[in-house]
């Protein structure tokens, strides 16, 4: 890969983790269990969004050959994209969503922070926007995981159970491929060994917190990073790239 | 050729298109303005999901060529990233009046702008919009608005 190839790949893929739960959390506009909930869920899903919009944008900007923010979210296949398989699961009850955004953010924290510090200068500068919002989407679903874990005997039993089924997608998180080393090794991008480490102990402590059970070592799911994804994530493009696809070039 | 304090002092006057008693240059987005060729105009986006971005960008464009500047062109600046201590005193002021308490140091209390008490409490973290908080003022009972710390 040359040495632009590799910041604009990592940032196609930073941007399509941001799109695809920004899409997930725009599903559930207007079916919040309550008003504060509603513009919650909907600010954080234009902050994923915009974080997509900037992440595509720069990927564009290296390849150097026109592609716009647009062209990576409206016009590519399933197997082009390269989200994890976490942030492309349906949303469930609320319970569900809480844990997906949990698990997810507790990483994607971690990992901004980490490419703050990393030499494309591109990259740098959108972690360090992205990470001041994310720190705060992360305060949401730790204090939400709280009050439904230490809630109700049926919250408590809903939410372990979301934790349970949720789990296996994790693990994908902290498995470099080709590109994870190679921002690592020319960038001095993320170590994902590093960041397992404190992820396992942040992620534990909210665990405790909430007074839940922690799921056991057990067989992870992989595939995002390579472009295979679960059967739901057809659903989600289909869906999101609709207008595009039936009115090619439609613009607002 | 123009001067830049001049090209600033038109974008003084530039409203946010969702707090309209700021202007852009209250909210410290306006980063750069460069005339050396053109009038390039550096501005920093408040969040990255902020829906007034590009209505910022069109309206600086409109404000400039209202007053005879035909070679806009926007430079969008991320590093560093915006943060709420460039709000200016008299943005602050601006907020107080409008009924959003500004942003305060974190280890000072958030003063009610209705009576300016400091006995307040926190009733929602996330509020209407991704940067401000919901509070009430427990003296006055004024439910209100806080413009959070970024």
């Amino acid at each position: 890969m040359s040495n632009r190839a590799i910041p604009a790949t990592y940032a196609t893929r930073l941007g399509d983790n941001a799109l695809v739960l920004g899409q997930r959390m725009i599903e559930l506009v207007a079916a919040s269990p309550e008003l504060e909930e509603e513009l919650a869920n909907a600010n954080f899903s234009l902050d994923y969004i915009g974080q997509a919009r900037m992440f595509y944008t720069y990927a564009g900007e290296c390849e150097g050959g026109g592609r716009s923010e647009d062209d990576f979210a409206f016009l590519r296949p399933e197997h082009e994209y390269r989200n994890l398989l976490l942030v492309e699961q349906p949303n469930g009850h609320f319970g569900d969503s809480t844990v997906r955004a949990l698990l997810f953010e507790s990483w994607y924290v971690l990992l901004l922070e980490a490419l703050t510090q990393c030499a494309d200068e591109g990259i740098a500068a959108i972690a360090a926007r992205a990470i001041k919002e994310v720190r705060y989407h992360l305060r949401h679903s730790s204090q939400w995981l709280v009050r439904l874990g230490d809630g109700t005997e049926e919250s408590h039993a809903r939410v372990q159970a979301s934790l349970d089924k949720l789990w296996r997608f994790t693990g994908e998180m902290f498995v470099a491929d080709e590109l994870d080393d190679a921002m690592l090794n020319e960038f001095n991008g993320p170590d994902l060994a590093a960041i397992e480490l404190q992820w396992q102990k942040n992620v534990a402590a909210f665990v405790a917190e909430a007074k839940l059970e922690q799921p056991g070592d057990q067989w992870m799911a992989s595939g995002g990073k390579q472009g295979k994804h679960t059967e739901h994530f057809g659903f989600l493009l289909a869906e999101m790239q609709h207008l595009q696809r039936v009115y090619p070039g439609a613009e607002w | 050729m123009y001067e830049s304090d001049q090209i600033m002092e038109w974008l003084s006057q530039v409203p946010d298109p969702e707090i309209p008693v700021l202007t852009i240059t209250d909210l410290g987005i306006v980063r750069d303005v460069d005339c050396s060729d053109g009038v390039t105009v550096s501005l920093t986006p408040t969040y990255s999901g902020c829906p007034a971005t590009e209505a910022i960008e069109a309206s600086v464009v409109a404000a400039l060529e209202d007053r005879g500047v035909s070679d806009v062109r926007i430079k969008r600046v991320l590093s560093p990233a915006w943060t709420t201590d460039w709000i200016s005193e008299d943005g602050r002021k601006k907020l107080r009046v409008y009924g959003i308490a500004p942003p305060e140091r974190r280890d000072r209390p958030v003063a009610c702008p209705r009576c300016d008490s400091s006995n307040t409490q926190v009733v929602s973290e996330f509020g209407s919009t991704a940067c401000k908080a919901s509070y009430r003022c427990i003296d006055c009972l004024e439910p209100f608005e806080y413009f959070k710390c970024l």
